[in-house]
């Protein structure tokens, strides 16, 4: 096809030049000796040591850590139950309304998500006296709030496309449902739940704006310590810190990636 | 009394779990539902009642910064006390008013940049042979899955006057004198197509790659030429798929902070931006909300445009 389109090959080529040029410029000057990021000084590893050394900075990022593993697991669980009460449950009530309440924290603008949630929290604290204070427990509630619904989108497709003949057999041969969910629906989905936590860990690590808003002090994540040094030019161990996190997150996407794509194989190869 | 209740309501449950399982299913499919409902209805739609709340009401130098408009004065007499002033000023400070328009100026380019280099990319991936499609596919969403904040830092290092860009067109000769992109909003139209770029890409795949290909074989044998029935055939049957990605782009644009901020200067007026400013810098709680009340109520229209048309490409989908 693509001898065909010669354009099209262009065009794929550019596209993908440009969303990987940044990301490779961001890693291979964090290997630069000079402080001034963009003028090569030769090779260094010196801005890694000295991320290590940064402490408040690798409070934030531990901080931010076990927000998003905290965070992930919530969504993970949260989201595939929208997911299956969007997917199975068509005629349920509440099933037009979830849908929409799951569709859009994937689209409104953080900056009101953030803020509308303080608001409620604020409130919440005057009326209930719950949460108290603001800080880790609120950031996780806010993040759940939105990753939950990536979830449920991922989850949804997976249970759309999945062969539903198993299920069926076994609810037939009178199996219990949630003994179904548990011995085959679940397994089936794994691949798509693996993903949304991976996913709603990213969201959580990489949010600055819902946090800003609803973390109190003390409470300070790996985005706002970012961002207050970003916003000051551009910085070296930044460049590292990025590098650190790209390789992490390249390598469980690569990984997952391989997974799936031997699955899908396997599956082709099964189905002559 | 109470025991025959008891001894009822133990029927009851029996009765629904051994003699009729649907009735139980039921219960149990009402749990599934109610659980995400219940979260999604407490921090998500009731938030959005607060901001309207607050936004109705007057900023004070007090913790929380703003006056309650319920006050509960001697004698449980309760006197509500609204205060539209807030409204007022959006209508009557300019600043406001090209806020929104700047933010709708900049997304709606962002967003026409967007299509122009991510349907060749989506066509490209849907043309390409089958093996090929979900490394690329992969490769689209990787850069979504990296720090936002940090690849938007990236373009700070590219963009600024010694930046990577214009080293790079000086020893080429292009150019005697660097550029300046950064801190304008040609800045923050790259952000802005960078971030949202895989947002618009992949929901059009998805519609491109299962178009019905018996309409362009048959345009095919007629004689119509690639161009033609890329025209008069893909083009139409895609729409959805790239109504619904545009406003995938859109929608989250009109709000954004973080581009505007670092890439933008200081003629860049943003909605978000603005936002931002009146919250954290001069603690206008009220006023921050009344922005948020308006940027939702601009929103919903792009908001029922996607869910339209995105349920329109899964029929498409589905029906084929």
């Amino acid at each position: 096809m693509w001898r065909r389109h010669p354009l099209l090959l262009i065009a794929l080529l550019l596209g993908f030049g440009f969303l990987y040029l940044p990301i490779i410029s961001l890693v291979v000057y964090s290997f630069n000796e000079s402080r001034l990021v963009t003028v090569w000084g030769g090779f260094s590893t010196h801005w890694y040591g000295e991320l290590l050394n940064n402490r408040p900075l690798l409070n934030a990022a531990w901080l931010s850590i076990k927000i998003a593993a905290l965070n992930a697991t919530l969504a993970v669980v949260l989201g595939t139950l929208a997911a299956i009460a969007l997917v199975r449950f068509g005629k349920q009530r509440g099933h037009k309304s979830l849908g929409v309440m799951v569709t859009a924290p994937l689209v409104i603008p953080e900056i009101v998500i953030g803020l509308s949630l303080l608001l409620l929290f604020v409130t919440l604290e005057d009326l209930i006296g719950w949460p108290a204070g603001r800080g880790q427990l609120t950031i996780l509630l806010a993040h759940v709030t939105f990753s939950m619904a990536y979830v449920t989108v991922i989850v949804q497709s997976r249970l759309k496309h999945m062969d539903r003949s198993l299920e069926d057999a076994a609810l037939d041969l009178g199996a219990r449902p949630l003994t179904v969910f548990f011995t085959i629906t679940l397994p089936l989905i794994t691949p798509a739940l693996i993903a949304g936590w991976l996913l709603a860990f990213t969201l959580s690590m990489d949010d600055l704006v819902v946090a800003s808003f609803v973390s109190g002090p003390g409470a300070t994540t790996l985005p706002m310590v970012i961002y207050s040094s970003v916003r000051l030019g551009v910085n070296p161990q930044i460049n590292a810190l990025a590098t650190i996190m790209i390789a992490i997150v390249s390598i469980a996407v690569l990984l997952l990636g391989i997974v799936t794509y031997r699955r899908e194989i396997k599956k082709q190869q099964a189905r002559p | 009394m109470i025991k025959s209740t008891v001894v009822s309501a133990i029927s009851a449950i029996t009765h629904n779990s051994v003699i009729n399982p649907a009735a139980r299913r039921n219960g149990l499919q009402r749990f599934v539902m109610a659980v995400p409902w219940l979260w999604l209805a407490l921090f998500f739609l009731l938030p959005f009642l607060f901001v309207v709340k607050i936004s109705l009401s007057e900023a004070q130098l007090a913790q929380p910064p703003y006056l309650d408009w319920i006050q509960q004065v001697e004698d449980g007499l309760v006197t509500i006390q609204l205060n539209f002033g807030n409204y007022l000023l959006l209508l009557e400070d300019d600043l406001y008013l090209e806020a929104f328009l700047g933010s709708f100026e900049i997304s709606l380019i962002a967003t026409l940049l967007c299509i122009l280099i991510g349907y060749p990319m989506a066509y490209g991936i849907a043309q390409a042979p089958r093996h090929w499609q979900l490394p690329l596919l992969m490769l689209i969403i990787l850069p979504f899955w990296t720090s936002f904040l940090l690849r938007v830092y990236a373009w700070i290092g590219i963009l600024k006057n010694q930046g990577l860009l214009n080293q790079w067109l000086l020893s080429l000769g292009l150019i005697d004198q660097p550029l300046v992109i950064l801190h304008t909003n040609i800045a923050v139209y790259i952000g802005l197509v960078y971030s949202y770029l895989p947002f618009f890409v992949l929901p059009l795949y998805a519609t491109l790659v299962r178009l019905d290909h018996s309409l362009l074989e048959a345009a095919a044998d007629l004689g119509a030429r690639p161009w033609k029935q890329f025209l008069t055939i893909t083009l139409p049957q895609s729409t959805p798929g790239m109504i619904a990605g545009s406003m995938l782009v859109f929608i989250p644009a009109m709000g954004e902070f973080v581009i505007p901020d670092l890439l933008g200067g200081p003629d860049t007026l943003m909605i978000g931006k603005l936002m931002w400013t009146e919250f954290f810098s001069n603690k206008d709680w009220p006023l921050a909300s009344a922005l948020a009340a308006v940027l939702l109520l601009v929103l919903i229209l792009p908001f029922v445009l996607m869910r339209h048309y995105e349920q329109k490409a899964a029929r498409q989908q589905e029906g084929h």
